[in-house]
């Protein structure tokens, strides 16, 4: 592989864009195609596309050879909505299953380096942070503050993005009122189904720890279902 | 997948030399799908996996030949190959494994 090749690959990865790598296996050359850039009329473009969509590298025989074509995609980030003794553990969860966490929570006296060490924190309301961040198809949201103001304003803002998880900390009967508010924002019951409440597999779980594992395990649920059983790596 | 190439950045960045492994097939049951990455450098350092562990050994030991003479190679492992007690797939998987120099 050129030096040149890994650099792309990698300032991609930076930028959040996504890309494939066209690998000859009987020589090793190779070419990087940009989904925004591709030649609609290239010999292996639904192969190519087809990668983008799952996430899953792929062989594809030729006549003059095999190619291997490998899809890097941004890497999935958790927003975090509510800097919680949950969120404390969810964070070093996501890291371990190579998914980004960020903490947002207006309250300067939750959202503290001393509750999280160096995870990303952004003090602000979610309005503005997801604002700042994006919300889009590698992302997944869970509100965890149990304060509607805050919980609400983030769902409002995932139920606009593509992010491909978002869920919500509460009862049965508390989401049912989330519910309600949502529809007094304008949101339609169909739209609002894409809410997983309670949030997270239903183990059982009962400590903080506990509902925390069931939360991360319902986020890679969701993002394998998108991408393959062997996606995104 | 990015540490691994990272890993790999940083290294070429000190000066080493670099090979970088990609699982580009698997059958059956392995651990790394395809696109999982191995890197090695010239004093057999590495990072990333290509296996659950069962042939990382082998695939170091060729990286020092790539190298050496610049040319990728299409590495095979799997239970029926006369490897097998040193490189198998204990899992009975099988996996091909794309190692090329970074250069």
């Amino acid at each position: 592989m050129r030096r040149e090749t890994l650099k792309r690959l990698l300032d991609a990865r930076a930028a959040r864009r996504a890309l494939v790598l066209v690998t000859r296996l009987d020589g090793g050359g190779e070419e990087i195609i940009s989904p925004g850039s591709i030649d609609k009329g290239h010999p292996q473009i639904s192969e190519i596309t087809a990668c983008l969509r799952t996430g899953r590298g792929k062989i594809v025989e030729t006549g003059a050879g095999e190619l291997f074509l490998q899809p890097f995609l941004p890497a999935p980030r958790l927003m975090i909505v509510g800097a919680t003794h949950i969120a404390q553990v969810l964070v070093r969860l996501a890291r371990e299953v190579a998914i980004e966490p960020f903490v947002i929570d207006p309250r300067t006296a939750f959202a503290t380096t001393e509750r999280f060490g160096d995870a990303k924190l952004i003090p602000k309301w979610p309005g503005e942070a997801l604002g700042e961040l994006g919300l889009d198809a590698r992302c997944a949201l869970v509100c965890l503050a149990h304060v509607p103001d805050i919980d609400d304003e983030a769902l409002a803002a995932a139920l606009r993005s593509d992010c491909f998880y978002l869920g919500a900390l509460g009862s049965v009967r508390s989401h049912e009122r989330r519910l309600e508010r949502l529809k007094a924002r304008g949101f339609g019951e169909e739209e609002c189904r894409a809410v997983h409440a309670p949030i997270g597999l239903d183990i059982g779980s009962v400590t903080p720890s506990e509902i925390a594992l069931s939360i991360i395990a319902e986020v890679v649920a969701a993002l394998r279902a998108g991408a393959g059983a062997d996606g995104g790596r | 997948m990015s540490a691994a190439l990272q890993t790999a950045q940083a290294w070429l960045d000190e000066g080493r030399e670099v090979v970088l492994a990609t699982v580009v097939e698997t059958w059956g049951s392995s651990p790394v799908p395809a696109g999982g990455h191995l890197v090695i450098d010239d004093r057999g350092d590495f990072a990333g996996s290509v296996s659950g562990g069962c042939v990382e050994a082998e695939v170091i030991a060729r990286a020092q030949d790539i190298i050496a003479s610049g040319r990728p190679e299409l590495l095979e492992f799997g239970v029926a190959d006369e490897t097998a007690w040193n490189a198998g797939l204990s899992c009975g998987g099988r996996i091909r494994v794309f190692a090329r120099k970074l250069e």
